[in-house]
């Protein structure tokens, strides 16, 4: 019986070693789980390579530079988060601010406007190249300033409207802006956005020559010989930064501001919350980081193209925002990076498995997966809003609110509710 | 109480501000007939009314189906326009393979076919819409309206990639059926039979909708439904049936417009999506919830869309038209969210 000792005191060991565990201040065990995490995240492009690549379903594990794309997706959820999970707002256009976003780092940060000749920080570029030529990382700032501004002038006329109009209205906003866009390469004779071609080359973030030369950072990002590393531990700080205001912003007296609103407006309006301005926060600083999210994204692919912008992305967007749970931020994360690992790769790789595993050995067809992709996304939101409306982590008090009933907000009125008498907790409200 | 607030007329700025661009729209046009007269194609003016009437007719079938499911549920049922596009993409398969109808068939078995694609449409476009409402939108009846909402776009997408699934990327066209000869032409202005046709399926469709919702038992009790659900399943009005109806109402009305969308132009599967945010916009544009003002708004859009791609003197042109569309959408629901024939009403902004 030798086994069965060892794995009593395997077991004893762990045992003891989850007393001492548990008898850790709260304070010290909370954020371990969390660290494991951003240890993890952050060593991610020295094991990747290690991983295996023959997983069940879905192959192999998203390559670093796949990763970018997915944490940048995640930086826009988690943006959208605010706007419709926290405030309760449905936005149907979130593509118009990874737009404008885009477009901003298209206009400081590369050789579009030849007419000036512009620089300022501007990094492993001769100083007598064409064009406004401004240090990326300010733009990422300029373009979140310009994207929240964006945002402020396209809520301060339509957040009067009531839910679904507001939606629809956003909805325009994001069809107009893309357009807009494709068709800017001759307003008045001026080439604003180069058309259907797109803005390209735009200019990667970097740390210039001095800082090369003392330190050994690099000169730019897309000279560097890791340059999808680089744009991933970037990406990576830019989500925690988004994460870390997102929690600051919901905590604070704005973000109860939003909650308030979001469970009964009338009520909140009559408490002395500020509605209008309220809600235009939540615009502006939902439209701030997608507008940051745009613009890395733009120096990342070196380029700004009208095709990007398609409905599409607002809805898969909203998503992921659904799936994760609104205003459930850590579901928002998961759910996003689950999301927009399918999009970028997922999708892909679990279609040539079923194809190679079923479909051709079982049925003989091949059927292309990615193609139906947001055919898949509409499947989950419709399945998400039947069966699971609070989402895959609900944050507790939305789930209270959609559960009990109590305290809905106007986006909350039922279209009406017949089954009044036999519902014990629903029912009787405002 | 609000009755009494409601006779107030309201700040000028915004009437003022509708009547000098409605002023404006018209300068417009003047202008533009008389650059038109000057290169002496005045009549071209005409013709791009015409080809306005057209296509607005056919959008006044899809905006019905709008403000039909808006008026019973408060519901913009996203998932419209992509039922329109799949009954169109069925009914082509149904001319072109089933049927076999190209021009040179004889004109009884085209008149024979064309009626049948219209019944299979319609069926087609009912079951759909009404399915949907019975997997989906029933079973959130008493969810909150956001859920619902989100819920249409899903579906949207959903129909959207069964037609992506069967019909592939590819634009599904139908041979010219009817003929494009001229009706009657006078002085360059002419007006084509296949136009004609669009408009002699519209008409008669929308006197039978005006008169099944207003003077028959089901058309009262989805009057009732939608002015209050409670009372009306009170006063013994199956709610669901009154709603699954509607839903099927919406869809024929659908069907019926893809077929004559599909006489006059190319369908694909995702052709519904942009469409049906224009019929929608036309909806709102008239007043959403009202049939009339559904159908003049439609007929609106088509004549926007229609002089915008046509007219020469500063007209921004087709790349434009879903900007313009749009941007009256904004403006209607910013300025004037009950429509031009809406009511305004308590909640209505």
């Amino acid at each position: 019986m030798p086994r069965l000792r060892d794995e009593l005191t395997k077991m004893a060991r762990l045992d003891v070693a989850g007393r001492h565990w548990r008898r850790l201040p709260s304070r010290v065990r909370q954020p371990v789980p969390l660290l494991v995490l951003l240890v993890l995240a952050v060593t991610y492009p020295f094991y990747v390579a290690d991983l295996p690549t023959n997983v069940p379903l879905i192959n192999a594990f998203p390559s670093v530079r796949s990763s970018v794309t997915i944490l940048v997706f995640v930086t826009m959820a988690v943006g959208l988060n605010i706007v419709v999970g926290y405030a309760g707002l449905l936005d149907l256009g979130y593509v118009a601010f990874y737009a404008i976003g885009a477009y901003t780092a298209g206009w400081f940060a590369s050789g579009q406007f030849e007419q000036v000749t512009f620089h300022f920080g501007s990094m492993g570029l001769s100083k007598d190249a064409t064009g406004i030529h401004i240090s990326v990382w300010l733009v990422f700032l300029i373009a979140g300033v310009i994207t929240a501004v964006g945002g402020i002038l396209i809520g301060l006329p339509t957040l009067r409207l009531r839910g679904d109009y507001l939606a629809i209205v956003t909805l325009g906003f994001g069809e107009i802006i893309p357009q807009a866009v494709r068709n800017g390469d001759n307003i008045a004779g001026f080439d604003l956005t180069h058309g259907t071609f797109g803005i390209s080359p735009i200019d990667t973030p970097g740390f210039g020559e001095r800082l090369h030369d003392s330190v050994g950072l690099p000169v730019t990002y897309q000279q560097s010989f890791v340059a999808d590393r680089l744009f991933f531990w970037t990406v990576l700080v830019v989500l925690l930064v988004t994460i870390f205001c997102s929690v600051r912003l919901r905590d604070s007296r704005l973000g109860r501001a939003w909650i308030a609103i979001r469970e009964d407006e009338t009520a909140a309006g009559a408490m002395g919350v500020p509605l209008m301005r309220t809600k235009t926060w939540a615009y502006a600083l939902g439209a701030f980081f997608g507008g940051i999210a745009g613009a890395y994204i733009a120096t990342f692919n070196q380029g700004a193209f009208p095709s990007q912008f398609d409905f599409n992305i607002s809805v898969f967007l909203l998503c992921m925002v659904i799936l994760g749970g609104m205003g459930s931020l850590w579901g928002v994360v998961v759910a996003g990076i689950i999301l927009s690992w399918l999009n970028v790769e997922g999708l892909a790789n679990i279609g040539a498995w079923l194809n190679a595993n079923l479909f051709t050995p079982g049925f003989g067809t091949q059927i292309e997966v990615p193609k139906y992709s947001f055919g898949i996304y509409g499947f989950i939101i419709v399945l998400m809003m039947l069966f699971r409306p609070t989402g895959l982590i609900p944050e507790r008090r939305r789930k209270r609110e959609i559960e009990e009933g109590v305290g809905r907000g106007p986006i909350d009125d039922p279209l009406y509710d017949s089954r009044h008498e036999d519902e014990p907790t629903g029912g009787a409200k405002h | 109480m609000l009755a009494s607030l409601r006779g107030r007329s309201r700040p000028t700025a915004n009437s003022v501000l509708g009547i000098v661009f409605v002023g404006l729209l018209g300068l417009w046009l003047l202008k533009n007939l008389l650059v038109m007269h000057d290169a002496g194609r005045a009549y071209d003016f005409f013709n791009v009314f015409l080809i306005g009437l057209t296509t607005g007719s056919v959008y006044a079938l899809v905006a019905l189906g709008y403000t039909l499911v808006y008026g019973i549920l408060q519901l913009i049922n996203f998932a419209h326009g992509d039922v329109f596009a799949l009954s169109g993409l069925v009914a082509s398969t149904f001319i072109v393979s089933v049927f076999g109808l190209d021009e040179n068939s004889a004109a009884i078995v085209i008149i024979g076919g064309l009626f049948a694609t219209f019944v299979i449409a319609l069926v087609f476009g009912a079951l759909v819409n009404s399915t949907i409402e019975f997997v989906a939108y029933r079973r959130l009846r008493s969810a909150p309206r956001l859920a619902v909402l989100i819920t249409a776009v899903g579906m949207s997408f959903i129909v959207q990639n069964i037609s992506l699934a069967i019909y592939d990327v590819n634009f599904r066209s139908v041979p010219p059926l009817i003929s494009a000869q001229s009706v009657f032409e006078f002085r360059g202005v002419h007006y084509e039979w296949d136009a004609l046709f669009v408009l002699l399926v519209t008409a008669p469709v929308l006197v039978l909708l005006t008169w099944l919702v207003k003077s028959t038992r089901q058309g009262k009790a989805m009057r009732a439904t939608s002015q209050d659900p409670e009372a009306a399943a009170i006063m013994g009005i199956d709610v669901n049936r009154t709603i699954s109806f509607t839903f099927v109402l919406a869809g024929a009305l659908a069907g019926i417009g893809a077929v004559l969308f599909l006489v006059e132009f190319n369908i694909r599967y995702d052709t519904g999506f942009q469409l049906g945010l224009i019929a929608f916009t036309a909806a709102v544009l008239g007043g959403i919830g009202n049939l009339t003002g559904a159908v003049l708004g439609a007929i609106l859009i088509g004549l926007i869309q229609a002089f915008n791609e046509g007219l020469s003197w500063y007209a921004p042109g087709p790349d434009w038209t879903r900007s313009i569309v749009f941007g009256i959408l904004i403006a209607i629901l910013v300025f004037r969210p009950e429509g031009l024939l809406g009511e305004r009403t308590a909640e209505g902004a």
